[in-house]
């Protein structure tokens, strides 16, 4: 189940994920994050401050992201660095529907101590809403 | 008004520790709705060789951010927080967070930057377990929009 540092090369893709984000989501991570700003629950709040709709929290994003690597490798604890920057929030429409956050990532380059350092693509329709977004991970 | 850039280096006085609960980690990891068994089963934490089950990579967030609020609300530094925006998040581990962990978070000032007029702040928070071991480190860079700056 245990990736092998000898299976992979630069370039090699891990399996896309699309997350689902619906306000009902964003009211469960606000409870259990603590984090209760009101742009991310109270539209009319986050239309005052400028915002085009309620928006997801940037941690949610950063935390569904990661699940791509950690699905790939299996054990989370494999994750030795991880970085994002925000570049775009994620709009959530109160329709019941929601948005979706769709993630793709491929081993960027190979390190030592059977290391490889992913990059992560994190789009929220076309926008890119996360950059800079890599992990290094420990391989078997 | 600019940020005083003598508060880089400035580190704040560690937490009183947070105890990780098993019940947290399963309820952050359905928020998040991942299913994987290392943040909800014993067994197979341990199977992965953890003493416990362990929280998903951006938990740390979840205490770290509480206690960044020392700097957001040091009466000193003057930050006007709803002017702020999360610019960049990262985490360096030493090995992932588990259950039964008590943690103290060391928050630092590691650096102030002016960029277009907005003021950069880069704040660190290192974490440690009750034996002094570290965990994680969370790096943290808000960006604080300038006041004459009208929002978008």
């Amino acid at each position: 189940m245990t990736i092998s540092f000898d299976q992979v090369e630069v370039g090699t893709e891990l399996p896309a994920q699309s997350f689902p984000v619906t306000r009902a989501t964003l009211v469960q991570y606000a409870g259990a994050s603590g984090d209760f700003n009101p742009i991310h629950w109270n539209e009319k709040f986050a239309v005052e401050v400028g915002l085009p709709d309620v928006i997801a929290h940037g941690m949610f994003t950063m935390a569904e992201a990661i699940r791509v690597v950690t699905d790939w490798v299996g054990d989370p604890g494999a994750v030795l660095d991880y970085g994002v920057r925000f570049t775009k929030p994620v709009p959530v429409p109160n329709d019941g529907v929601g948005t979706v956050i769709e993630v793709t990532g491929k081993v960027a380059a190979l390190l030592d101590d059977r290391r490889v350092r992913v990059d992560l693509l994190v789009k929220n329709g076309e926008n890119k809403v996360l950059n800079m977004s890599r992990a290094v991970v420990q391989l078997g | 008004m600019a940020l005083d850039p003598s508060f880089i280096g400035r580190t704040y006085p560690p937490t009183e520790p947070y105890e990780v609960g098993r019940e947290k980690i399963r309820e952050f990891a359905t928020a998040i709705g991942d299913a994987n068994p290392a943040y909800t089963d014993v067994e197979a934490a341990k199977a992965l060789g953890y003493p416990e089950v362990i929280a998903p990579p951006t938990f740390p967030f979840v205490i770290t951010y509480r206690a960044a609020a020392q700097v957001v609300n040091d009466p000193e530094l003057n930050l006007d927080f709803s002017r702020v925006v999360h610019g960049d998040q990262k985490f360096s581990y030493s090995r992932p967070v588990h259950a039964g962990d008590r943690l103290t978070v060391t928050v630092a000032i590691d650096a102030i930057k002016s960029l277009a007029g907005n003021d950069v702040l880069t704040v660190s928070g290192k974490v440690h377990d009750e034996s002094g071991e570290h965990v994680v480190t969370a790096i943290m860079t808000l960006v604080a929009r300038a006041a004459d700056q009208a929002g978008e």
